[in-house]
């Protein structure tokens, strides 16, 4: 049983009319086996909480912490929280030329446990995880994400994370740019993840479609860099009914996301 | 043949590349004095844009139309504004463009299989000249010069257990003057290594003949210490059926400038030239080929790929295919990659595919420098990666598909290993 948790969680970003700050206090516990799906428009800022979880230089942290199972999230550099079992599907996987995604996947998973895995059994993990997620064989030989449509960035996103096994998954608009059939796909493989019974998962999204295939724990709606509602799944449902207007409209999104920081305090 | 029959192409874009401090991309800001010192790929569109009566910069002329002569002196000095040495700082040279190459040139030691035939010739010796002519006035500055030659024969129809390996050893900064023959003959196979070593300031010709139907790989290796400056022309000449494989891996130098050549003189000829170039801070690192189907169903095949890394590390590729109008059945293809790592570093790729008849096979030509930025980095990292290892990967596996092709695993391992030392110089 692992916990993840965030505590008053302010980011910055430095941009060349000078500091920005885009998260303003966020506070989340996520455990193992829990499922929590975090909602927002655009420009709320839940990919620069995902980045920030996985350390991705950009972001400045200004106050809060992140720790994992009581050890210092922020302390660590970005090879060693992937190492420490936190995983980021991220909403636009880079290229890597030159890296074939056979070397990249053995390189990765020796990193993350520390030893090389069985070269017999880690072909065939290979090989059956990506029939399941309907990736080509041959996708093997490509360079890392070279080449690859969307949908396809985002179904080898989710291969990792079946092949890595992490304490942690962060999922960044996995959802976006998926056809139903793919979405399906994509959804069964975190769910297979998620059933295995170690991960806990923090699933961002901008649409409610993909909650119909993961089930989520808890919703979080997230809007100006702040939880402005927090529920069940039941919120999920108000949310495409009604959408972010209700939150998104000047003084009432700060007034409820003013209350919540003053009752969390 | 009339201008309608005749498909005449000239594709010559420069690759999306970082630009330099200072250059902007309108070629039209800039005197053409800048444009030619700044040594941009743009620079000979500017030069052309200001020049009136065709004094200087870029003649149009096809490849076809450059100057060859044996005599220095039919070669004007350069001023750095000619097409083919706009990348090159002259300065570099250190005089193997202006001097007398009277300086010791690099020792030579050869070691070979028993059935092939290795001497050293005076001037006069028959087989001087028979594959190459100097196309410009670096390499006719050896040819003027050089005392003795290395004669490298494969009689014919031996096939040569192992490899001749030559080694060229600098001896020192006084500029010098090199040349090597390597005859290929009639259904002979062999696999020739040179291997420049030390520290030299050297203009060397290679010449390369490749008789009907004979087998012929040379590698070229420059492994020269930091202050090397080396110019190479490697020029090939393919009979009949001749199949020629030609690597060019330059690795250490102040300046290596490698301009190999490959020459159709018969039909069903194959030549495959692959190369390999890792360029440090400083560093500046050439490579011009040239591909010449002069005849009808000859088939090319050529892939360069370089690596940058550290301030003013600078390579050069440009590949001139030609395909003349007799060359009907011709089936090519050219490609260069560069791969930038750091900040500071510059990569120039310049692919000229000229065509001149329209029955062709097929040709084509690709270039693409990429960079290995931080979101690389950031994303081999979140999956554990630690930052070196990730460097290496992608950079090995970047270079290996070139490696790969060499098939001589001694050397295999040994260029992978110096691409290891390459990139541990980055680390700190
Ligand atoms: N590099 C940057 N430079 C300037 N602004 C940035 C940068 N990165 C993020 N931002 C800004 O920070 C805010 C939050 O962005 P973020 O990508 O986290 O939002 P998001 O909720 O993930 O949006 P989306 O639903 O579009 O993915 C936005 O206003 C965005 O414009
Ligand atoms: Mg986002």
């Amino acid at each position: 049983m692992s916990t993840l948790e965030i505590k008053d969680l302010h980011v910055s970003i430095d941009t060349e009319q000078g500091t920005k700050e885009i998260l303003k206090g966020v506070s989340l516990t996520i455990r193992t086996g829990e499922t929590h799906a975090i909602m927002g428009p655009n420009g709320s800022g839940k990919s620069t909480l995902a980045s920030t979880i996985a350390g991705h230089p950009r972001y400045n942290v200004t106050a809060g912490t992140i720790t994992l199972d009581g050890d210092d999230v922020l302390a660590m550099s970005v090879d060693e929280r992937a190492r420490a079992g936190l995983f980021l599907a991220m909403q636009y996987p880079v290229e890597v030329p030159g890296v074939s995604m056979t070397n990249f996947l053995r390189t990765a998973k020796t990193a993350i446990d520390g030893e090389a895995p069985k070269l017999r059994t880690w072909t065939k993990d290979v090989k059956a995880a990506m029939a399941q997620l309907r990736i080509d064989a041959d996708f093997t030989q490509r360079n890392v994400n070279e080449g690859f449509s969307g949908g396809e960035k985002k179904r080898v996103e989710i291969l990792q994370l079946e092949l890595f096994k992490p304490k942690f998954a962060v999922l960044d608009e996995t959802d976006s740019g998926l056809d139903v059939d793919a979405l399906k796909v994509v959804s069964e493989g975190v769910n297979r993840a998620h059933a295995e019974g170690n991960m806990g998962t923090l699933l961002i999204t901008h649409y409610t479609r993909i909650l119909r295939y993961i089930k989520p724990d808890f919703v979080h709606v997230f809007v100006d860099g702040q939880v402005v509602e927090e529920g069940g799944p039941e919120l999920a449902d108000r949310l495409e009914e009604e959408g972010y207007d209700r939150y998104a409209t000047g003084a009432g999104a700060a007034t409820i996301a003013a209350a919540d920081a003053a009752a969390q305090a | 043949m009339t201008d309608i029959t005749t498909e005449k192409a000239r594709i010559g874009a420069p690759s999306a590349q970082p630009f330099i401090n200072g250059f902007t991309e309108e070629g039209e800001s800039l005197s053409p004095l800048n444009a030619a010192e700044s040594k941009s790929p743009l620079a000979g569109e500017a030069v052309k844009r200001h020049s009136h009566g065709g004094g200087v910069g870029v003649p149009d002329s096809s490849r076809a139309g450059r100057l060859t002569s044996y005599k220095l002196a039919d070669f004007k000095p350069l001023t750095g504004m000619e097409e083919d040495w706009r990348f090159t700082p002259l300065k570099r040279l250190r005089g193997l463009h202006t001097e007398v190459l009277g300086g010791a040139a690099p020792s030579v030691s050869v070691t070979a299989p028993d059935n092939v035939i290795v001497e050293t010739v005076g001037r006069d010796d028959r087989r001087i000249g028979s594959a190459a002519i100097p196309e410009d006035r670096v390499s006719a500055n050896a040819w003027e010069n050089f005392t003795e030659a290395t004669v490298i024969t494969v009689p014919a129809e031996v096939q040569a257990e192992g490899e001749v390996s030559v080694l060229l050893t600098g001896q020192g900064t006084g500029a010098a003057a090199q040349h090597v023959v390597i005859v290929a003959e009639k259904f002979s196979k062999s696999v020739v290594v040179l291997d420049h070593q030390g520290t030299a300031v050297v203009s060397e010709n290679i010449e390369i003949l490749v008789e009907d139907g004979a087998q012929l790989t040379v590698i070229s290796l420059q492994e020269w210490n930091d202050d090397a400056v080396h110019a190479s022309s490697q020029q090939a000449k393919l009979g009949r059926d001749a199949k020629f494989k030609h690597i060019v891996v330059s690795l250490g130098g102040d300046l290596v400038r490698v301009t190999p050549s490959a020459r159709f003189t018969a039909p069903g000829a194959e030549a495959e030239m692959f190369g390999l170039y890792f360029a440090d801070a400083g560093q500046h690192l050439e490579q011009r080929l040239f591909v010449d189907h002069a005849v009808a169903n000859c088939k090319s095949n050529v892939l360069y790929k370089g690596a940058l890394q550290g301030r003013n590390a600078h390579t050069v590729w440009v590949g001139d295919v030609l395909i003349r109008k007799e060359a009907e059945g011709t089936d090519t293809y050219e490609a260069n990659r560069n791969l930038v790592l750091t900040d500071g570093a510059r990569a120039d790729s310049v692919p000229n595919l000229e065509i001149e008849t329209g029955l062709i096979a097929g040709a084509g030509h690709a270039s693409a420098t990429g960079r290995f930025d931080d979101e690389h980095l950031f994303y081999l990292m979140a999956r554990g990666i630690p930052e070196e290892v990730a460097r290496r990967l992608v950079v090995r596996g970047f270079l290996n598909e070139i490696i790969q092709k060499i098939k001589v695993p001694a050397i295999e391992e040994r260029l992978t290993a110096a691409v290891e030392r390459e990139l541990a110089a980055t680390d700190n």
